[in-house]
This record gives C-alpha cells, structure tokens and sequence, in this order.
C-alpha cells in the first residue's frame, strides 16, 4: 500500500465524500443482471426526484417486463400497470391529483407493443405525464424474445436467425411517432452506455419532470440500453454492440424541444 | 325537495353519478349504453362538482384509467355494454388483485362475440363467476328500475369502498334505454380526504404506497388469496340483499332480476288470475347470492322457473341454492328477445306444474 494511501476510516469521513447513493433508492437488493442500463436509469430517477425535492409530489406506474418490481427500489408511492397500460393507469391518477408528477417506466415490449395505443393516445391527448422508455430491444423477462424495437437482422429466442423484415416487419420507432404527434411538450432519446451519456441522459430525463409542472403536455424520453443476458454478451461487449448496432438505427438527440 | 323527472335509466345512472361525488368518469361509446357518456359530457360535470370525465380510447384504457383513479383514492367509474365489458376483464381482475374500489356498469346486450345491441342476461356467469383471471369476485348489483339504477350508483360506491373491492351494477340494454320517474338524493360532495392506502406521493410520516397484485412469492400469494376470500365470505354473510313479492301464500316460485322480473311480476298477475299461486323472488345482488333465502323457499313451494334473458345461467345457483330438494327449471330468450309475460306463464305450467 503506498504510504498516501487514505484508510478506510478516513475514507468514510463526512468531509471525504464524494458521491452518496440517493435516499430516493431503497437497500432492495436490485434483481437486474450485471451490466443492465435499468439499475443506472433507476438511479437518475431517483436523484433527480431528490434533488427536485418532490418526493411527496410524485406517483410512478411501473410496468411488466424486467422492470415490472421497480416499486420495490424506489422509495416513493407507485402503482404497478398491467402490460401496456402505463399511460392509461397514469392519465387516471394525473387527471384526478392533477397537482401531482406522474411517471411511467417502459420497456420496449410494454410501450411499443401491447401499449402502442395507450402510448399514442396518452401523448396525443397530451397527458400531463413523463413516459421513460427504456429500449433495449429485446424482452428481457420472458428470455429475450423478439421486441417491436429488435432490430433488423437481430437475433432473439423467437428470431433465432435473425429478424426478418418479410416475416416481422422492421422494427418500430416508437419516440419519433410521439414527436410528431402536437401532445407531446418535450421529446428526447439518450442512452446509459457510457458516462458521458448517463450524464445526458439524466439532464433530459430531468428536463421532462420539470417540464411536467408547465401543463404543457407529455415528456416523453427514451433511454436506448443494453440486454447482457438476452443479447447473450458481456456487459462490456453489450455496451459497444449497442453503440455500433443500436445507435445508428436510433440516433440520440432531443427531437423536440420547447419553442425558446 | 327534489322532484320527480323522467329519464332513461343510462341517463339516470349518469346523472346519479355527479350527484354521488364521482371524482372521475372514464368510458368508451357502445350500444345500448352510450347515453352515459353522453349525459355527462352535456352536463358539465366538472363545472358542477369538479368530476373528471374522459372519453378514452378504448375500454381497455378505460379500465387502467380507473384502476390508476382508483389507486389514488378517489371514487372511479365506468360504464359499457357486453362486448365492452368483456375487454375490460384483464383490468377488472387487476383491480380486484390489488383490491382498489370502483364502480362498473354493465348494460348487457346479446352474445356471443359481437351479437346484438338488444338486451339481454348473458353476462351473468361473466359478472358473478369472474369474468377475469384468477380467484376474485365483484359484487353485483341488479336494478330493476330506473330509479334502482339511480340509487344503486351510491350503494355500489359505499360498497366498493368499504370492502376495498370492485363493485358492478349489471343492468341490460331494456332497463338502460327506458323511461322512468326518478327521484334523485341530493348532491353529496366530493370526498377531500385520501384513504390511507392511495398512492398520494409519499410523505415523511408514512412510508411509500404501493398499488400491486404481483407477489412471486407463492406462499406469501396465498396467503394473499386466503385474506381475500375472508373478505368474500364476510360480504357473503352481510351484502345479500334481494326482494320477495307475494311469496307469502306462494305455491310456486319465479326467480329472476332486472328487467326479467319486472315481466315476472305481470305473469304473477295473470297466473294468480288463473288461481295458481306463484310468487317472485328477486335477487338483487347476484352476488353474493342468495342461496340461503332461496333455501328457505324450498320448503314451500312446488317448483321454482328462473326467468331469464339467457339460455339459463342464474338457474345454476337456483338449482346449487335448493340442492335437488324442489323442482328447478330456466325458461329465458336469447339473441335481444325479450320474453312476453304470457311466454312465462305458459313454461311456468309446462315445465313446473305439469312437468
């Protein structure tokens, strides 16, 4: 050990500190697989709740799929949706504590599939509400099934040879539909596979709550990840896969911004 | 001192609705109940009593906008016909699994599939046997007029709430579309409080809400299931609520709800004309059934015919209330026909007193 090195006891001195995990994450014992984006999109989350100090303020709808036991890791109220349904349930407790920020949390299957209607309908009618979409294109928590958003060529355990456009049509852009439609106020993609891009990601997911409290209508980001398990690779591997074969299908930028 | 006014019995629930402090309406147009959504929107509800009304976009989100309403405490209903109800039935069993209050109306029409917007009984299986996945029951409620209509909007609130618990008013397509008096209760505010089990945003002094039906643990599932069938079998023994009419000297006996027993009770007339002596028995929740009240009767008349628009779904309970100890037969229309009084009177000596 070199001889400047800090000792623990000094480490955990109030004045060494250098980052705290936010009191808005429980202790659960988070059930993703090593190298998920979901744990770090939770994590954001939860900081920009505390740091907007609106903890009481808010209500989340959890969905089904990977991230269907979110509740359990944020420490706010929340109510779980049946699949798809996240922006009905939200638009029912938004339009009765129309006070109050509503979120949901979606993957790709949730919101892009079985939800497509809640999603266009929610945003067109430009439901007071932030959508967080989590696309990493594939069902996670059936076992990596084929998702609306797989892409091209992909290969899943209902495509094991890959997606085929002739059989499954090509994969669906869910973010761009919901940025032409006039509900929607601010409209974002991001992604978590590298610091730089965790640290957008959390400035647009912010923006989308802030936004909320404007009444001026659906926030709605996309956060591209990764699958480690269902894309069978590590999460080093999965993170360059995911720049080098899910970027350039779905670009990251804001893609609809609030006129200055 | 308020009046009586004459109003379809869909228009009577929708008005029943604002005075009942509904926070929150969320429909979808179908035949033969689309007069609810449309009494409301021309009423403006939100001007009178700050009731949200949406239209969405289908009853599949209907039914999530009230389970999200629902969760946040506040009074919810809904309103559709058969076709309608049945998309519901995945949201329905969600609402029941996470035991949230709420107020669901069902103008039944003819099935299967997209059948016809005539009325009918068919729902009954659906509504009272569980419609949706899983271990759950709503309670029931059968009006046969416009004025029950009206009145069992509030009674199906104070239920739903207080058994944390999806109540169903099951009305048909005759009972939504006719003309009635009515008397209305007068207009009872909106509730300002939260129930301690909404998810209002989480406070210090409380930990976090969570609206879920999901446990992956098995054992801590049942034991979920096991609370929950203490909470059917406790409004089992308080909530059965039904009605007898000239019973007293009754030789024989109709059983049927809504608009069936309302062309009962002219059967009843013409049989007694005739000297057979033939008494009603209305459910009015169809569930919880009325077994034990059906029972009793057993012991006193001859036979029972259950009247129904159906090929003969209530005569199963009939039959379970009298375990074989009187004679049991249904006698129903299907497709949107509505029995005529002499119909039943006719299956009444065929398939009773001289069966």
């Amino acid at each position: 050990m070199a001889e400047n090195a800090i000792t623990t006891k000094e480490l955990i001195k109030k004045e060494n500190l250098v980052y705290q995990k936010t009191k808005l994450l429980t202790d659960d014992v988070m059930h993703y697989c090593p190298g998920c984006g979901h744990g770090t999109t939770h994590r954001l989350i939860a900081e920009i709740i505390e740091e907007m100090g609106i903890q009481s303020e808010i209500i989340g709808v959890a969905p089904v799929g990977c991230s269907v036991l979110m509740y359990n890791y944020m420490n706010i109220d929340m109510q779980e949706a049946a699949h798809g349904r996240a922006p009905a349930v939200a638009t029912g407790i938004k339009r009765l504590l129309p006070e109050k920020y509503v979120f949901t949390y979606q993957g790709d299957g949730d919101l892009a599939a079985i939800g497509t209607a809640e999603t266009i309908h929610a945003c067109n009618r430009g439901e007071n509400i932030t959508i967080i979409f989590i696309n990493n294109g594939i069902y996670g928590m059936t076992g990596g099934q084929m998702a609306p958003t797989t892409l091209v060529g992909m290969k899943s355990s209902t495509t094991p040879y890959g997606r085929e456009v002739s059989q499954m049509g090509n994969p669906i852009k869910m973010t761009d539909l919901v940025a032409n439609l006039p509900g929607t106020y601010f409209v974002s993609r991001q992604s978590v596979h590298t610091p730089g891009n965790v640290r957008k990601t959390k400035k647009a997911i912010r923006k989308a709550f802030e936004y909320q409290a404007l009444n001026k209508g659906t926030c709605f980001v996309e956060v591209v990840s990764n699958c480690p398990s269902g894309w069978k690779m590590t999460p080093l591997e999965s993170n360059k896969w995911l720049a080098e074969n899910m970027l350039p299908f779905y670009p990251l930028g804001d893609m609809k911004v609030p006129e200055q | 001192m308020e009046e009586f006014v004459l109003m379809k019995g869909n228009e009577a629930i929708a008005e029943a609705a604002i005075r009942a402090g509904t926070d929150g309406y969320f429909g979808y147009p179908i035949t033969p109940q689309s007069e609810v959504i449309e009494y409301l929107a021309a009423a403006k509800p939100h001007e009178r009593t700050g009731m949200v009304l949406l239209q969405a976009e289908s009853e599949v989100a209907a039914i999530n906008m009230l389970y999200g309403g629902a969760g946040a405490g506040k009074k919810v209903m809904t309103s559709s016909s058969s076709p309608g109800i049945s998309l519901m039935q995945e949201g329905i069993s969600y609402i029941a699994g996470s035991e949230l209050p709420c107020l669901l109306v069902n103008v039944v029409r003819g099935g299967p599939g997209l059948g016809t917007i005539q009325p009918s009984q068919s729902d009954y299986f659906q509504s009272t046997k569980g419609g949706g996945h899983g271990d759950y029951n709503l309670i029931v409620l059968a009006p046969a007029s416009v004025q029950e209509m009206a009145d069992f909007v509030s009674l199906g609130y104070d239920l739903a709430f207080k058994y944390r618990n999806p109540v169903m008013i099951q009305t048909d397509g005759a009972l939504g579309q006719m003309m009635e008096k009515v008397k209305f209760k007068p207009q009872q505010p909106r509730s300002k409080k939260s129930p301690d089990w909404a998810t209002t945003g989480k406070t210090p002094d409380r930990e976090r809400i969570i609206i879920t039906s999901l446990d992956l643990d098995p054992s801590r599932q049942e034991r979920f299931n096991e609370k929950l069938q203490v909470k059917y079998r406790t409004i089992k023994e308080n909530e059965v609520r039904y009605e007898k009419i000239q019973c007293d000297d009754a030789e024989y006996l109709f059983v049927a709800y809504g608009t069936s027993s309302r062309i009962c009770q002219k059967s009843m007339q013409m049989a007694r004309e005739e000297g057979i002596k033939v008494g009603l028995f209305r459910p009015i929740t169809l569930w919880p059934f009325p077994y034990n009240e059906i029972r009793e009767m057993a012991g006193q008349v001859e036979g029972m015919l259950s009247v129904e628009m159906s090929a003969g779904q209530m005569v199963e309970d009939v039959r379970l209330a009298v375990e074989a100890t009187v004679k049991v037969d249904h006698y129903g229309r299907m497709g949107g026909i509505i029995p005529s009084s002499e119909e039943i009177v006719e299956a009444l000596k065929q398939k009773i007193i001289g069966g």
